[in-house]
């Protein structure tokens, strides 16, 4: 019993913790930010919160009828895990008691949230999470990105009308739901635009944290295809990329959006010349109005050029706060509402209406690794 | 399967054999000491690679001297891991040890994101270890002809020290019975503190030689090359040095041979090399080259 | 003291502890539900970790993937067919398991004995091996289950995980099973069987030589862990509604091993102090890994901070106090009136006075 009530103290005292951290003033809305700050997919974390961050700065305040009341962003650590990611939500809408929740990069984070925030009627809203089951199914879970199986549709589309390949190989890490998804979805259009069953030559796996892809990359070589589809996450796919060329392998690379990141330049260097994906936002060519607002704060705030995720937490935030004013109210299912009923919101990455899904409909930006620099080549609209 | 093919997968296979049989080395010597699994040779490892490329590109020293002075404080640390973690332990329970072995390899990879940051970084790779070499239809890397050079020279080296010098004899002494080694007036703790420091270096040599083949760093690069060089090691027969060699070379062709002949499993590829382990310690469980271990009451 | 009355004390806080867990249940807001239902799932993994790894001296790395596999079947056994359509997008499920349906307690029961079973056939090569060959083994085990998982996409949807499993963990179901391990291993230790176990891992060929079956006994042990740590796994899955392979991998190992370590190797009451202290810490020390604007870091800031704190915890523990918080002793009543307050406040466990009630 003493230690029950050891237990009952000690879980008051971190409600304790928590609850001094926010002193609930009135005067306030809070939105939790639920993104990986450690682990595996801390990069990616890293970025969609600067997004988070700028929006607040700029737009740190929400009419709530006649009220405007202050945003407050609670930052909670996922840690890239799923039984923290499944706490960190639960203290996000229980003991901060946030009115919406942003994030989380990693759609198997996301999905730890999915039934939390729907038990307690909090929407979410993911900002790249691409998997289609963070949204399938939860009411409460929107996104501002699209989904696996239009990338993976795009990809397909520019590998046969762009580079007119007739045979593709793909590799996959087939631990990571991402690149599974991407690529079952490249496969079923690439073959379907060819009219070849035959048109992927191989499906090769490799697994996340490998490094040695020699054995994979040899056999596809071998089979000489026209183009080789890779998505995956930037660790892996670099060094891929950078063996495929020290085996000499000369055929295209094609990837997603996880390929656009700084480290994917830094280790890939010049191997990863011309490689070419598929992601939500070009800087070079502004979809909106607040993409002209994002680009200019972002440039000034970091001195450097953002990353497409950074522009959607960016949108993510933007989007909540819209939908508070519309609804007027910081009541769960009347925001819930609001955001479904969003209709072509300019966001920085482009124009957000969420279909029945909840998962935003919006155009596709391919980009090609040029120069050391990743350079703006296309738009595909759905 | 062509012959230019077959002879493409053989030579990767070489090349990432060489490495792996590079990193069991060091594994085989300490625990031909100590009989203990090093759990933090591969986070030794992962230091040994990031210290070479702060010297690098933060301190801006040319290759070569990163590479000797990375090896050099690796070494130490080694020695100083060594003192902290596992001397205090030497007469505890082996449980104990091992436990403290973990704690050792999660404090290290977890300071490492702390102060290295969970981001992975770009290594630059040396000019010298980045050409393209090509015959026939096969192409390497030079540094993948390095590192087997460099493997066996490491292995001439330790065959001398161990057969030829004073030391290596009270390495011996030491390994085959401590207390009795201490009997013989051999300064044990000196020996083992040797022993580590080598077993660090080694693995410095060997994470900047991964790191010029594999450029990326990242914190826990060190878990997955440590778990399988210590099964190379296993395979080989533990504690022996020419078994650590074959035991990596043979890692190394069965991981990518059987991924060039059986394309449909190359998802499964981290699992081959425990059941290489499982299947070697029920066979042999002193593995291919190890000597008898008599069981003492 | 006499025995009676220590009975009656037993009972007394099994009651006691019953009633306040039904306030708790009753009172507290979902979050800090959750840190203590996650508590009770702790216990039950730390206590079959410390079955094999303190009580018979085996060092098995193992669990992470008997656990993985008790959550595996314990979803697919609960999932309704409509979850499991939505959930296997990409490839459908094999068809033998599309439309079965059971209820929760049967199908923890056989994510359980699956385990078990797993456990079973892994223990006979494995458990010839001893010390770190041993535990190198088993972690072998797990990362090959891992990696079957993984590559089984039409049993198990591969990296793309399950989500949607009924939230059947609830406070009653989780604090259930650990009041049920507790009870499980108390009973355990003190049968004969507990005492061959004893044997086994202070001196294997002495136990032998007494007419301890050496092997049996240490298979039986992996295996009654297996079991212990499917359930486990399960309960964790239903708690989080959603699994996936990457869940398990050695690093869930290590946090159970943490708190084995803490709490005392071979002792139950340890294990259950621990199990609960290290949940809380977990979470109570989040701030630690948030964005702590030091000024000089800011956004990328750092992380892992924490687990730098436990991993040297853990070293601290096993060089400065090896035996732990408890070593190899265990709660009773009577060592409440020998010292009045052996461990300043709340250290023993009311838990335990419970289920001495049980036993």
């Amino acid at each position: 019993m003493r230690s029950f009530g050891l237990v009952l103290g000690a879980v008051a005292l971190v409600s304790l913790g928590a609850c001094q951290k926010k002193s609930s003033a009135p005067t306030t809305v809070k939105i939790g930010v639920f993104e990986p700050m450690t682990g595996a997919n801390a990069a990616g974390g890293a970025m969609e919160v600067e997004g988070i961050k700028l929006a607040n700065e700029m737009f740190p305040t929400v009419k709530v009828g006649d009220k405007e009341l202050k945003i407050e962003l609670v930052i909670s650590d996922n840690k890239s895990d799923k039984v923290e990611a499944a706490n960190a939500a639960q203290r996000l809408v229980d003991q901060d008691k946030v009115a919406a929740v942003l994030g989380s990069w990693g759609s198997s984070l996301s999905m730890a949230a999915g039934p939390i925030v729907k038990d307690k009627k909090v929407p979410a809203v993911a900002l790249s999470a691409t998997n289609p089951l963070v949204t399938k199914g939860n009411e409460y879970y929107f996104r501002v990105c699209f989904i696996d199986p239009f990338q993976g549709t795009v990809m397909a589309n520019y590998a046969f009308k762009e580079l007119k390949a007739k045979k593709a190989v793909i590799i996959r890490e087939v631990s990571n739901d991402y690149s599974v998804g991407l690529a079952r979805f490249f496969s079923d259009s690439f073959k379907k635009l060819t009219g070849d069953e035959g048109a992927i030559l191989s499906e090769l796996n490799y697994n996340t944290n490998d490094q040695d892809f020699t054995a994979q990359l040899t056999t596809a070589k071998s089979m000489n295809p026209d183009v080789i589809f890779a998505p995956g996450n930037y660790t892996e796919s670099a060094l891929l990329i950078k063996q495929a060329r020290e085996l000499g392998i000369t055929a295209p690379f094609l990837g997603g959006d996880t390929w656009e990141t700084p480290e994917f330049m830094d280790v890939g260097k010049q191997a990863v010349e011309g490689a070419v994906f598929s992601t939500f936002f070009a800087t070079e060519v502004p979809i909106t109005e607040t993409s002209k607002t994002f680009l200019d704060a972002y440039r000034k705030q970091y001195n450097k050029e953002p990353a497409a995720v950074t522009a959607l937490g960016f949108d993510g935030y933007l989007v909540v706060r819209a939908a508070i004013e519309k609804a007027g109210s910081l009541d769960g299912p009347k925001v819930r509402d609001a955001l479904a009923a969003t209709q072509r919101f300019p966001g920085a990455a482009g124009h957000i209406t969420f279909d029945q899904n909840r998962d935003a409909t919006k155009s596709a930006v391919i980009k090609v690794v040029k120069g050391g620099k990743f350079t703006y080549l296309t738009t595909v609209q759905p | 399967m062509t012959l230019a093919l077959f002879l493409q997968h053989l030579a990767n296979a070489l090349s990432l054999g060489s490495l792996y049989a590079l990193i069991a080395i060091g594994y085989t010597m300490v625990y031909g000491i100590l009989r203990l699994i090093n759990f933090a040779h591969g986070d030794v490892f992962m230091l040994g690679a990031y210290l070479a490329f702060y010297a690098v590109a933060t301190f801006l020293l040319p290759w070569w001297a990163a590479f000797l002075l990375a090896i050099l404080v690796t070494a130490l640390f080694g020695v100083v891991l060594e003192r902290v973690a596992y001397r205090p332990l030497r007469d505890s329970p082996r449980i104990s040890v091992m436990i403290s072995a973990i704690g050792a390899s999660f404090l290290i990879e977890n300071v490492g994101i702390v102060v290295f940051g969970g981001r992975p970084k770009g290594v630059q790779v040396p000019d010298v270890m980045n050409v393209r070499l090509g015959l026939g239809g096969v192409s390497v890397m030079s540094v993948s002809v390095v590192i087997p050079v460099l493997t066996f020279a490491v292995l001439a080296i330790l065959l001398w020290v161990v057969h030829r010098t004073k030391t290596g004899m009270a390495m011996r002494a030491v390994s085959t019975d401590l207390d009795a080694a201490r009997l013989q007036a051999i300064d044990v703790n000196r020996i083992i503190s040797f022993t580590f420091g080598a077993g660090s270096l080694l693995a410095a040599v060997g994470g900047i030689m991964w790191s010029y083949k594999y450029p990326q760093l990242n914190p826990l690069m060190g878990t997955m090359p440590g778990l399988k060089c210590f099964i190379a090691a296993v395979i080989g027969g533990i504690g022996s040095i020419w078994g650590a060699v074959l035991g990596g070379f043979l890692l190394g062709g069965i991981e990518l041979l059987t991924l060039a002949f059986l394309p449909t499993l190359t998802g499964y590829r981290d699992a081959f090399a425990f059941v290489l382990l499982i299947v070697v310690l029920l066979v042999k469980p002193s593995g291919l080259l190890g000597g008898r271990h008599v069981e003492k009451v | 003291m006499k025995p009676k009355r220590t009975h009656l004390y037993s009972l007394a806080a099994a009651v006691a502890f019953a009633v306040l867990l039904g306030v708790a249940d009753a009172t507290l807001d979902a979050f800090s539900l959750r840190v203590l239902d996650l508590c009770a799932i702790y216990i039950v993994l730390a206590l079959s970790l410390n079955l094999v790894n303190g009580f018979t001296g085996l060092f098995s790395l193992g669990h992470a993937g008997f656990m993985a596999v008790g959550a595996y079947t314990c979803a697919l056994l609960t999932m309704t067919p409509e979850q499991k359509e939505m959930n296997f997008f990409l490839e459908p499920i094999a068809p033998w398991l599309a439309h079965v349906t059971i209820p929760f307690i049967p199908a923890l029961v056989v994510a359980g004995l699956v385990a078990a079973a797993l456990g079973f056939v892994i223990a006979a090569p494995a458990l010839r091996l001893r010390d770190d060959y041993l535990a190198i083994a088993t972690l072998g085990f797990a990362e090959i289950i891992r990696v079957v998982l993984t590559n089984a996409q039409s049993i198990t949807n591969g990296a793309l995980g399950l989500k949607g499993l009924p939230k059947f963990a609830g406070t009653w179901e989780v604090w259930g099973c650990a009041a049920l391990s507790v009870a499980f291993m108390v009973l355990l230790t003190r049968s004969a069987y507990g005492r061959a176990l004893k044997a086994v891992r202070d001196d294997e060929i002495a136990a032998g030589a007494m007419g301890v079956n050496v092997f049996r006994t240490k298979v039986v042990s992996f295996t009654v862990s297996s079991f212990m740590a499917g359930v486990g796994g399960a309960l964790l899955g239903h708690l989080l509604t959603t699994i996936d392979p990457k869940m398990f991998t050695f690093m869930l190992t290590f946090n159970i091993l943490l708190v084995v370590v803490l709490g005392g190797m071979a002792s139950i009451t340890g294990s259950v102090i621990a199990s609960i202290g290290v949940t809380i810490l977990m979470e109570a020390l989040r701030f630690l890994d948030g964005p702590l604007d030091l000024g000089v870091f800011q956004l990328e800031a750092r992380p892992g901070l924490r687990m730098v704190v436990f991993s040297a915890l853990l070293m601290a523990v096993v060089l400065f106090r090896q035996r732990g918080l408890m070593g190899s002793r265990e709660f009773s009543w009577e060592m409440l009136s020998r010292a009045r307050l052996p461990w300043r406040k709340g250290g023993p466990a009311g838990t335990d006075g419970g289920t001495h009630g049980v036993a």
